[in-house]
């Protein structure tokens, strides 16, 4: 087995034995789906209202898998059995990152039908919008695993990340969130600017995949 | 060795001297030759101090990020403290943009903040981000650990600036009015005073990187001379420090006396 399909193995079999990040990302969500409907005072929505409530509810519900990801290797030293093994660090990164997406697809596929369940009438836009969101997880992934070695790493821990990452993941809610509004309008989808948005996005994803691609190894080191 | 620091301190002298000349001749440019604007009358005149401080601390962060990309390249911890010292700068100018930015927004729109005014909303998160590169220095205590994430940030905010004002520009479709957007419609004089503003601006950004520099490597040499008057194994200092400590000419001596 490839050094990267073993430690993404390792990864999801953690979590599905312990369940740490996943159903508290998912109850994260729906508490935060019911706090908007009385924040907001608002039994449906549509257009911008909808994709303003979704898509930062997830990024936020994101940022709790962020600060737990490289939780186990802190505290059981699985660092210092990465720099021991003879691989390339950077799989490490491919690893991780590639496991933060799929925590947030199983994610969206839990707390996206329950909004629609409790605020959409029209879901046609429903489909189109999961590319969006698949092009924001890779971005929420790519940065997420730089500042969560980061913050890991640090003295201020849980702290570190959410303050470093809200500015940093402004973009990819400009584009998830401006994509969304013209989706989830509650006339039907509208494709007018669709194609910016997924270009942002790849451009975002594409540029910090690179950057977590050649930085990783520097954060490992002792 | 001597000459050499010597040699260093004339320029950094010369360069205080070109900023306050390029400096004064800008600003007297700008308030004496170029026109007022027919438009929005004096309060225009705040462009030649905002606008220049706003590129100048956005180049200041890429240039940061650069040179990050150089400390880990080399591993050479002067690399580290001149990326630091180019954040903490563009940081501190920063400040000054949004200052600007607001009074500017006051005098001609009538409001102390404009979300429509793209670059104005781009410069706020790019400083937001820039203004955790404190408390993540901090957060650290291992001084290599503590140089090189530090590192990491400067190069993933340097790529961050660009595509945050894309992003930003793409969430405006409706264009607001801008100064530059009709570059071809600001006359000649007031584009010379604004180049000139400009280049003393840079100049200012440059002295000063310059001056912190070289003042913490003269706070560390003292130091270190303390120390070693003082019976040569003074306690080291309690007090975690973000700041990276330049290599000193004192220690580099010292260095190769004993070679």
């Amino acid at each position: 087995m490839s050094p990267f399909g073993a430690l993404l193995r390792k990864d999801l079999r953690v979590e599905l034995r312990t369940l740490r990040s996943l159903p508290a990302m998912a109850l994260f969500a729906v508490s935060a789906f019911v706090i908007f409907r009385f924040g907001l005072d608002r039994t449906t929505l549509d257009g911008g209202l909808a994709a303003g409530v979704l898509v930062p509810t997830l990024l936020f519900a994101a940022l709790l898998a962020i600060n737990r990801l490289f939780v186990a290797e802190r505290e059981e030293g699985g660092f210092d059995l990465i720099r021991l093994a003879p691989i390339d660090r950077t799989v490490l990164f491919a690893a991780k990152a590639s496991a933060l997406v799929i925590y947030l697809v199983i994610l969206e596929l839990i707390a996206v039908p329950i909004f629609a369940l409790f605020f959409l009438d029209s879901v046609s836009g429903l489909l189109p919008f999961a590319l969006v969101l698949l092009l924001t997880n890779i971005g929420l992934a790519a940065t997420g695993t730089v500042i969560s070695t980061i913050a890991t790493m640090s003295s201020a821990r849980d702290l570190l990340a959410p303050l470093i990452l809200l500015p940093l993941l402004i973009p990819l809610v400009i584009a998830a969130a401006g994509a969304g509004e013209h989706l989830l309008a509650s006339d039907g989808p509208d494709y007018g600017r669709f194609g910016t948005w997924l270009a942002l996005l790849g451009l975002y994803d594409l540029i910090f995949l690179l950057v977590g691609y050649a930085t990783f190894d520097f954060l490992l080191e002792d | 060795m001597d000459m050499a620091r010597a040699l260093r301190s004339i320029t950094l002298r010369r360069l205080a001297i070109a900023t306050v000349l390029v400096m004064g001749a800008g600003y007297g440019l700008a308030f004496l030759y170029a026109p007022e604007d027919a438009d929005q009358g004096f309060i225009q005149k705040i462009f030649y101090l905002h606008v220049p401080l706003a590129i100048v601390a956005l180049v200041g962060f890429i240039v940061a990020g650069l040179l990050a990309i150089q400390h880990l390249r080399t591993g050479d911890s002067k690399w580290d403290a001149r990326s630091y010292v180019s954040i903490h700068l563009s940081v501190i100018f920063g400040v000054g943009v949004l200052l600007t930015g607001a009074i500017w927004a006051k005098g001609s729109w009538g409001v102390w903040w404009e979300w429509r005014e793209p670059t104005l909303v781009s410069f706020l998160i790019v400083f937001l981000l820039y203004a955790t590169y404190y408390p993540l220095r901090y957060a650290i205590e291992d001084r290599d650990r503590q140089a090189r994430y530090a590192s990491v940030f400067a190069i993933t905010a340097g790529a961050f600036v660009p595509l945050n004002f894309a992003a930003v520009r793409a969430a405006q479709p409706l264009v607001h009015p801008r100064t530059f957007s009709d570059a071809g419609g600001l006359p000649g004089s007031m584009l010379l005073a604004f180049l000139v503003c400009l280049a003393g601006m840079a100049l200012l950004w440059v002295t000063l990187v310059r001056f912190e520099l070289t003042s913490k490597r003269a706070s560390g040499d003292l130091k270190r001379i303390r120390r070693a008057l003082g019976g040569g194994d003074g306690p080291p200092s309690p007090a975690r420090s973000i700041a990276p400590v330049a290599t000193s000419a004192m220690s580099q001596m010292r260095a190769e006396g004993r070679r």
